[in-house]
C-alpha cells in the first residue's frame, strides 16, 4: 500500500486556490449521470449531500436514525471557529492554521490544517445565509467567545447549541434538495458493506432497520461521514446508537486507518453512578473560567464538601499548573483527575469524581451573575444528578468524547480505496493528536460544503465509469455476507446480552487504553479483546428474527465491529512509542509528567492496512512535515 | 425501588398492540427512565422474551428521537425534559405506570414504543428553509440581524422535533412544530423572500399529512421538552393568513417592494 498525499506544491497559502484551478471540472450537463452515495448526515453528510445535489449529481444519502436531523453533531454546544477577526484582536487564517497544528501537537499535515483555516470564514457566511440563528451585538454585527485556551476571539455560537444550529441548517438545505427529488435520502437504513469493482468504491450494502430488507445501491463513488468511534469505550458523550460499522467495513475491504490510538477525553463531564449507566454528559468546558477544580487531601475523605476545611483542600491544577491552573488543556486536565481519583482522594460515591466549585465564584459575582453565565448548564446538571450546584458543589469526571483518528484520506479526502471519500469526524483529519474546542464543527462542514463538492469533480473527470447494475456479482456477494453475519447473530443463542460484551468491552478500553496508556497495560488489553471477542461470537444472546426492527441485533453488529476496532486502537498505542496530544504512554514523560514527544521517530502518521482476520494489520507511515510552524514543546506551567 | 410497568407492545405497523405487564425491580433513583428500560430488557433477554423497542440516540435532551408517553405525558412528569432526561427520582418505590408510544394519526406506531415521525421531514422539505446555495452567502456581517430578532429566533430554532407537541394534542396536531420553523426563519431578514411561499406550502403539508387543526388547549406548549411557546402558532396563523389572502402575483409584488 502506497500512501500517497497528493498535496500540491507551491506555498502553502496558495496550495487550495492552485489546486482547485488544476482540478478537472465536470461539465454540468453531465454532473446528473453520476451517483453519489453519502453515508451519514450529520453536519458533514448532510452539508456534502446537499452541496453536491445543488451542483446536479444524483445523491443517495443513508442514516441510521429516523430523521438525518439526529445526527450526533447536534449535540455540540460550544461553537465554531472561524479567522474572521472580526473582533480586530488580531486573528487571521495563518494565526487559525497555526493555533490548530500547535494545538494538535504537531501531528497533523499542514496543508490540509491550513485549507480548514481558509475556508472556515466561508463557513459562517454559509451558515448565516442559511439562517443559522447565531448569537448577534445589538448593532445586529455577529458576537464571538473565545474558547480552548485561544488568544483571540474567534468562535461563533448559538447558545449552547450551536452544532443543533449549524446541524439544522445543513438538514434544511438537504431536505430542500429532497423535496426537489435531487437527493434520495434513506432513514432507518444502516451500512453493511462497502461494494468494490474493479478495485474502486462503487456502492454499499445496507440493512432496512424497519423491514430488514438487505439491499445494495450501485453508485459512482462513496462518501462516508459516520462520525467517530468513541462509543469503543461504552461510556462516552456520543450517542448510543454511534459506531464504528462503516469506516470498519471500508478499512476490511482495503482502506488504510490513520492513527486509531487518537481519542479525545473530555475533562468535565457529569460522573458515572453506578453499572447501569448507559451514557455520560457533557458539562461544558466554559464552566473552568469561574469553577475551581479540587478534592481533599486525605485519602477515603467521606465527609459532605462543606465540613471540608479549606486547609484539607487539594486545588490540584491550580497547585500543579499556576500559570494556567484550572483553565489546563483538556489533556492535561482529564490526566490529572484520573490521578488524584487513582490515589483515592476522588470524591462521591464511587470515588471517581472531582469537586467542581464555584463557591468563590458566588462571592465574588454574585449568584445572579453565575445564573446568568451558566444557568443553563447548572439546570441540566440538577435534572441529571437531582443535585443543585448552587449550593453543593458539582461532580466531574473525564470521559471519552471525540476520535481525531479515522480513515486515512489524502489531501483530496479521498481514502487508499479509489472512489471512497471520507468526511468530518471519520477521517483521520486536521485535527493531528488532540483536537482544539470548536474545530469539530469547522472540519465538518469545510469537508461537505467547501472541500469534497470539488475534489470528487476531479475524480469522475479524470476516470472512466462502466455502468453496473446491483446483478453484479461484488453487490451480489456483499448481500449474502450481511445475511449471513445477520444469521450468524441470530443462530448462537448464547447466555450474555450485547450490551454486556459491549460495557465490558470498553472498561478494558478505558482501563488500558484511555488517559494513561502503558506497554504493559496495552499488552494486557491485546490479550484480554481477543478472548472477549471470541467469547462474543459463542455466547450473545440476540432474539428474535432479522426480518423486523431487532434493536439487539443492529447492536450485536455494531459491537462486534467495535471488538475489533479496540484491538486495533491498542496495537496502535503500543507501537507509538511516544506521547503526544491525546495519546499519553505513562514511560514517556518529562520529570513534571507532562507528554515527551519523540519528533525523531514519530513525526508521523501510522496508517493501518488490513491483512486478513487472524492476521497482524501491517502499519504504514506518512512523515509529516512541518515547514511553517515548527515543532516546539507545549507547555503549561 | 420497584415499579410496575404497564407498556404497549406491538409487533410492527399493521398488527395489533396490547399492554404487558413487567416488574422493574432494584431500580436506583439515580438511573434515567430509559436506563431502568435498559434494565428491563437486559432482564427480559436472559428470559428469552423480546425486549421493548424504544427510540433513543443521544441521551442528553438535544436529537430528539426519544419520547414515550409516561401515565398519559409525552416525555413524562418533569418540565422541560425529554425522556432521556427524566430520571427515575421523580418516581416513587411501588409507582405504576403506564408507557406508551405518541398517539396521532400521522405518527403510525411501527413497534411498540417507536412511531414514524417522517411527516415532519416531509413538511421540512416542501418550505422549512432558506433557499442558499452552497456558495452564494455574501459576508456574515452583510445581514445585520438585531440581537432580539436573533434571540426569538433562537427560541423557535430550539425545537428538537420530537413529536410530543403531536403527542400531547387532542388534535394530532402538528402546529407548533410547524410554527416553530415558521418563526425561526421568520425572523430573520435571509427569511423574507421565501416568508409567504413558506407558511403556504408547509401547512399544506401539515394538513395533506393528517395531521389535525389547532384550537388552543395549550397541551402542546405544556409537554415541549424546549418550552416552545404557543403564541408561536398565533405567528404562524398571521403569515398563513396574509400569504393567502393575496394572489400569487400580490405576494410576489410585496415581497419585491418589501
Amino acid at each position: 500500500m502506497e500512501l500517497k498525499s497528493n498535496v500540491p506544491a507551491g506555498p502553502i497559502e496558495q496550495k487550495w486556490t492552485k489546486h482547485k484551478f488544476e482540478m478537472k471540472l465536470v461539465n454540468p450537463a453531465n454532473k446528473r449521470k453520476y451517483t453519489v452515495i453519502v453515508v451519514g448526515s450529520g453536519l458533514a453528510g448532510a452539508s456534502a449531500a446537499a452541496t453536491l445535489a445543488e451542483l446536479g449529481y444524483q445523491v443517495k444519502c443513508y442514516c441510521y436514525q429516523d430523521t438525518p436531523r439526529r445526527a450526533h453533531s447536534i449535540a455540540a454546544q460550544g461553537g465554531i471557529n472561524a479567522a474572521k477577526n472580526y473582533q480586530n484582536d488580531g486573528d487571521s487564517v495563518f494565526r487559525l492554521f497555526y493555533d490548530t497544528v500547535k494545538g494538535g501537537d504537531f501531528r497533523s499535515r499542514e496543508s490540509n490544517v491550513h485549507r480548514l483555516a481558509e475556508v472556515s470564514v466561508n463557513i459562517i457566511d454559509q451558515c448565516v445565509a442559511q439562517g443559522v440563528p447565531f448569537a448577534r451585538e445589538y448593532g445586529g454585527m455577529l458576537s464571538n467567545r473565545s474558547f480552548g485556551g485561544a488568544q483571540v476571539s474567534r468562535t461563533f455560537y448559538a447558545r449552547g447549541q450551536t452544532g443543533q444550529q449549524l446541524l439544522l441548517g445543513a438538514y434544511q438545505a438537504l431536505e430542500r434538495q429532497i423535496g426537489l427529488g435531487a437527493v434520495k435520502m434513506f432513514t432507518r437504513h444502516e451500512m453493511q458493506e462497502l461494494i468494490l469493482v474493479d478495485g474502486r468504491a462503487r456502492g454499499i450494502v445496507t440493512r432496512d432497520m424497519i423491514s430488514g430488507k438487505i439491499e445494495s445501491h450501485v453508485a459512482d463513488a462513496v462518501v462516508l461521514a459516520t462520525g467517530g468511534y468513541a462509543s469503543v469505550f461504552y461510556l462516552s458523550t456520543n450517542a448510543k446508537g454511534c459506531n464504528t460499522t462503516a469506516i470498519w467495513r471500508a478499512y476490511k475491504k482495503g482502506a488504510a486507518f490513520g492513527n486509531p490510538c487518537y481519542t479525545q477525553i473530555h475533562p468535565t463531564c457529569i460522573p458515572v453512578t453506578g453499572e447501569h449507566q448507559s451514557k455520560l454528559t457533557l458539562m461544558s468546558e466554559s464552566l473552568r473560567n469561574d469553577g475551581r477544580i479540587w478534592v481533599p487531601k486525605k485519602k477515603g475523605d467521606t465527609r459532605s464538601p462543606a465540613q471540608i476545611p479549606e486547609a484539607e483542600r487539594d486545588y490540584y491544577l491550580e497547585r500543579k499548573y499556576p500559570s494556567y491552573g484550572n483553565l489546563a488543556p483538556r489533556d492535561i486536565a482529564s490526566r490529572a483527575a484520573k490521578a488524584v481519583c487513582d490515589e483515592g482522594r476522588g470524591v462521591g460515591s464511587t470515588g471517581l469524581g472531582v469537586y467542581l466549585d464555584f463557591a468563590d465564584a458566588f462571592q465574588r459575582l454574585g449568584v445572579d451573575k453565575i445564573r446568568e453565565r451558566y444557568g443553563n448548564l447548572f439546570d441540566m446538571y440538577e435534572r441529571i444528578t437531582g443535585e443543585n450546584p448552587y449550593q453543593v458543589p458539582m461532580r466531574i469526571y473525564p470521559a471519552a468524547h471525540y476520535v481525531m483518528g479515522g480513515l486515512w484520506v489524502d489531501y483530496n479526502l479521498m481514502s487508499t480505496i479509489p472512489g471512497l471519500f471520507v468526511l468530518g469526524e471519520a477521517n483521520f483529519s486536521d485535527h493531528g493528536a488532540n483536537r482544539l474546542g470548536a474545530s469539530a464543527l469547522m472540519q465538518g462542514l469545510a469537508d461537505g460544503y467547501f472541500i469534497l463538492p470539488y475534489t470528487i469533480g476531479n475524480y469522475f473527470a479524470s476516470n472512466k465509469f462502466e455502468k453496473l447494475s446491483d446483478t453484479h456479482t461484488a453487490y451480489k456477494s456483499g448481500e449474502s455476507s450481511t445475511a449471513a453475519r445477520v444469521q450468524k447473530f441470530l443462530s448462537i443463542n448464547g447466555q450474555r446480552t450485547v450490551d454486556s460484551f459491549h460495557r465490558e468491552l470498553g472498561g478494558i478500553m478505558w482501563d488500558f487504553c484511555g488517559m494513561g496508556r502503558t506497554e504493559k497495560g496495552l499488552q494486557t488489553a491485546l490479550q484480554k479483546i481477543p478472548t472477549l471477542r471470541e467469547e462474543f461470537w459463542k455466547n450473545v444472546r440476540v432474539l428474535g428474527t432479522g426480518e423486523e426492527i431487532n434493536q439487539s441485533l443492529e447492536k450485536a453488529g455494531r459491537v462486534a465491529d467495535f471488538l475489533e476496532l479496540g484491538e486495533l486502537m491498542c496495537l496502535d498505542a503500543l507501537e507509538r512509542r511516544e506521547s503526544c496530544g491525546g495519546h499519553f504512554r505513562e514511560e514517556f514523560q518529562t520529570a513534571d509528567g507532562e507528554a515527551l514527544r519523540d519528533d525523531q521517530n514519530f513525526t508521523h502518521v501510522a496508517a493501518w492496512e488490513f491483512a486478513g482476520d487472524a492476521k497482524k494489520p501491517v502499519r504504514h507511515v506518512e512523515p509529516l512535515a512541518f515547514e511553517n510552524v515548527h515543532l516546539a514543546t507545549r507547555s503549561y506551567k | 425501588m420497584n415499579i410496575t410497568l404497564h407498556v404497549w407492545r406491538q409487533k410492527n405497523r399493521n398488527a395489533e398492540g396490547a399492554f404487558v405487564t413487567y416488574q422493574a425491580r432494584d431500580i436506583s433513583p439515580d438511573m434515567s427512565f430509559l436506563e431502568m428500560l435498559d434494565v428491563v430488557n437486559e432482564g427480559l433477554i436472559l428470559k428469552g422474551e423480546e425486549p421493548i423497542a424504544f427510540d433513543h440516540d443521544c441521551r442528553e435532551g438535544i436529537c430528539g428521537q426519544c419520547g414515550v408517553v409516561v401515565n398519559g405525558s409525552p416525555h413524562g412528569p418533569r418540565k422541560a425534559t425529554t425522556t432521556c432526561q427524566l430520571h427515575m427520582r421523580s418516581f416513587k418505590d411501588g409507582d405504576e405506570l403506564t408507557l406508551e408510544p405518541w398517539r396521532a394519526n400521522a405518527f403510525p406506531v411501527i413497534k411498540d414504543l417507536i412511531v414514524d415521525r417522517g411527516a415532519f421531514d416531509r413538511i421540512i422539505a416542501v418550505g422549512g428553509f432558506i433557499t442558499a446555495p452552497t456558495g452564494n452567502a455574501p459576508d456574515g456581517n452583510a445581514i445585520l440581524v438585531p440581537k432580539l430578532a436573533a434571540d426569538r429566533s433562537m427560541d423557535a430554532a430550539a425545537c428538537i422535533g420530537c413529536g410530543a407537541c403531536v403527542a400531547a394534542c387532542p388534535n394530532g396536531s402538528a402546529m407548533l412544530f410547524v410554527a416553530a420553523k415558521i418563526t425561526h426563519l421568520g425572523y430573520l431578514p435571509q427569511g423574507q423572500p421565501e416568508r409567504d411561499r413558506r407558511a403556504l406550502a408547509m401547512v399544506a403539508r401539515m394538513d395533506e399529512e393528517g395531521f389535525g387543526t389547532c384550537t388552543n388547549h395549550g397541551e402542546c406548549e405544556a409537554a415541549c421538552p424546549k418550552e416552545i411557546p404557543i403564541e408561536f402558532i398565533a405567528r404562524m396563523n398571521r403569515d398563513f393568513l396574509k400569504a393567502a389572502l393575496f394572489t400569487p402575483a400580490e405576494r410576489a409584488a410585496a415581497s419585491d417592494g418589501g
